[in-house]
């Protein structure tokens, strides 16, 4: 239950003072005439509103919800478990589930919102969505809680495989600046995905989703680790955001140093996927409805 | 003042779809109170003019104000209700989730126990919506309308593909929300709909308002009869200086005349009295189609 109760409740059975049948042409009582009384509902709340109804309905769909939190946890137990060189050793063990980790948050993040949205947008229930009081933004902000809890769920399974099947080992403190530092740079592909959403049907979303998530994640080391790459690849790797998001994740977690072009790529990314997020939406705030 | 601005302000409105015309210079004022029809056949701009005034679309020129605000700003829209097509519902959220999520949006809403016995949704409240039948669907998208104590309710069909008695408890459920003061505006293209439900008609076809009025002085109007003769060559000139036909046609496959008027027993008798040879008389009613048409005719002359 997400209640920050300030005001009327939205679901608190009250029964008010003021009768439900006013007469033609008034007001709703107790407020400060019509004119001072148009405050919609704060954001926050409506955030959490909107949040608290996503959350439900993603997780009713529970195959939806399996698919793309745990693929990541088992590419580890198949890929990395095995493999004593790695598992075995407390830094690679580490740097692999890290890798694995941004591929759960970019997966994630490019499924939920690329397919997601560009779903409900086909649902009628989204024109309506839009005649009551709230403006796009308590909207947006509730998806994106959404889409960080969905990210969560799919690192929870690696942290788990890595904790006790592996070697990995970090110290609590780091964990937690880690996981913030993952979630950081799961924002572009947050962008991405909702710039999917926006601009694509749903048919066309899912298929561009995933023609986008699995090279980035090859393409970015977070399969294999770039050593393994040819010089060319390697080059290449370098200006994409997922390698970037490797590039900054992955020496928090093992306690090495970050370096400048990958936070400089990632940052030149979010502000591209950012315009794109914003040009998209709003031209389909115009097409949308024929 | 806002308070004093009525709900519904539509001002020389034009709306395309690309090369068509959806709504074409249309003007249209809702009072505080008013219970309004919007009659008219598929396509005629209806559910245009509702995205409209609850801020959907935007208009290609014009003004649209909902209670004095521009209905695209989120803070006009605290006063108006609306409903989701029945087909829209979010199928794995339950009944009362659906209603409290829309509750959610409104400073004062109803209580959604309160919201859902008025509808008969109560015994349906962990139901999922995706296993609701139609009717139930229907019951629950007009509820949501109700959710936030509206002052204006917008309602785009909301008995299309309803049994009889799921239609008159909604019916009843309108009435008794008009008569705590809402305002209500429906739309329809049955005639028997807008005859139950409005005491004010706007009849709209292609864009154009053609008929705005009281439900008597509309329907009127409206609700015509249809005359089927044949009449030999030499007497057709005769049929032309008859008195209440207000369309005149001629059935493409019998070659019979149709005339449409709104008092068939008056048209008969003057067409007997002034000794018209006529045989092969039939007489029905007119669909609102070729009510609408016969509208357009005079009103809109090509």
């Amino acid at each position: 239950m997400t209640t920050i109760d300030r005001g009327p409740g939205p679901t608190t059975g009250r029964t008010t003072g003021t009768t439900a049948g006013t007469t033609t042409g008034t007001a709703p009582t107790g407020r400060g005439g019509p004119a001072r009384g148009r405050a919609t509902v704060p954001t926050l709340r409506l955030a959490l509103l909107h949040f608290r109804y996503g959350f439900l309905e993603t997780i009713r769909v529970p195959i939806a919800v399996v698919g793309t939190t745990v693929f990541p946890a088992l590419a580890l137990l198949f890929f990395v478990v095995p493999q004593e060189a790695v598992a075995g050793n407390p830094v690679a063990a580490t740097a692999s589930s890290a890798q694995l980790a941004v591929f759960a948050v970019m997966s994630t993040c490019i499924f939920t919102y690329g397919i997601g949205v560009a779903e409900d947008r086909a649902l009628p229930f989204d024109p309506y969505v839009r005649t009551l009081p709230a403006g796009p933004a308590p909207r947006m902000a509730g998806r994106v809680m959404t889409g960080t809890v969905f990210a969560f769920l799919g690192v929870l399974p690696i942290l788990l495989v890595a904790a006790f099947l592996t070697e990995a080992s970090i110290p609590v403190l780091r964990l937690v600046v880690a996981l913030v530092t993952l979630m950081v740079a799961g924002v572009p592909f947050l962008l991405l995905g909702l710039s999917i959403g926006y601009a694509l049907s749903a048919k066309a979303a899912t298929a561009i989703a995933q023609v986008v998530v699995f090279p980035l994640a090859f393409a970015g080391g977070l399969f294999m680790p770039p050593e393994a790459f040819p010089g060319w690849l390697d080059t290449l790797s370098t200006w994409l955001p997922s390698r970037a998001a490797r590039d900054v994740v992955l020496p928090v977690a093992t306690g090495g140093d970050v370096g400048v072009q990958a936070v400089a790529v990632l940052v030149a990314w979010t502000v591209v996927f950012a315009v794109l997020v914003t040009v998209v939406y709003r031209r389909d705030e115009g097409r949308r409805f024929r | 003042m806002t308070s004093t601005a009525p709900p519904v302000e539509v001002d020389r409105v034009t709306r395309r779809f690309d090369a068509t015309v959806a709504l074409d210079d249309v003007s249209l004022t809702v009072q505080e109170g008013e219970l309004v029809g919007l009659l008219g056949p598929n396509g005629a701009g209806k559910t245009t003019l509702l995205s409209l005034v609850s801020g959907v679309r935007r208009a290609d020129s014009g003004t649209v104000r909902l209670f004095g605000g521009d209905p695209r700003d989120a803070s006009s829209r605290i006063h108006l209700g609306t409903t989701p097509q029945e087909t829209g519902l979010p199928p794995t959220l339950r009944v009362r989730e659906v209603a409290e999520f829309v509750a959610g949006h409104y400073p004062d809403p109803l209580p959604t126990g309160e919201l859902l016995e008025t509808f008969g949704l109560t015994e349906l409240a962990q139901r999922q919506t995706g296993g609701l039948s139609g009717g139930q669907k229907r019951r629950l998208a007009v509820a949501l309308a109700m959710a936030g104590r509206p002052r204006l309710v917008l309602l785009d069909e909301p008995t299309t593909g309803l049994d009889v008695d799921a239609r008159h408890v909604l019916w009843d459920a309108l009435r008794s929300f008009h008569a705590r003061g809402v305002t209500v505006v429906v739309t329809s293209h049955y005639l028997e709909e807008i005859e139950a439900l409005a005491e004010r008609v706007v009849v709209v076809d292609r864009g154009h308002v053609l008929a705005d009025g009281a439900l008597r002085d509309v329907v009127g109007r409206v609700h015509l009869r249809r005359v089927t003769l044949a009449v030999p060559a030499d007497s057709e000139e005769r049929l032309d200086r008859l008195d209440g036909v207000v369309g005149r046609d001629t059935d493409p496959v019998s070659g019979r005349h149709v005339l449409l008027t709104p008092d068939a027993d008056a048209l008969v008798r003057e067409v007997v009295t002034a000794g018209v040879p006529f045989h092969d008389l039939e007489v029905r009613s007119a669909s609102l189609e070729e009510a609408f048409l016969s509208l357009t005719r005079r009103e809109v002359p090509a």
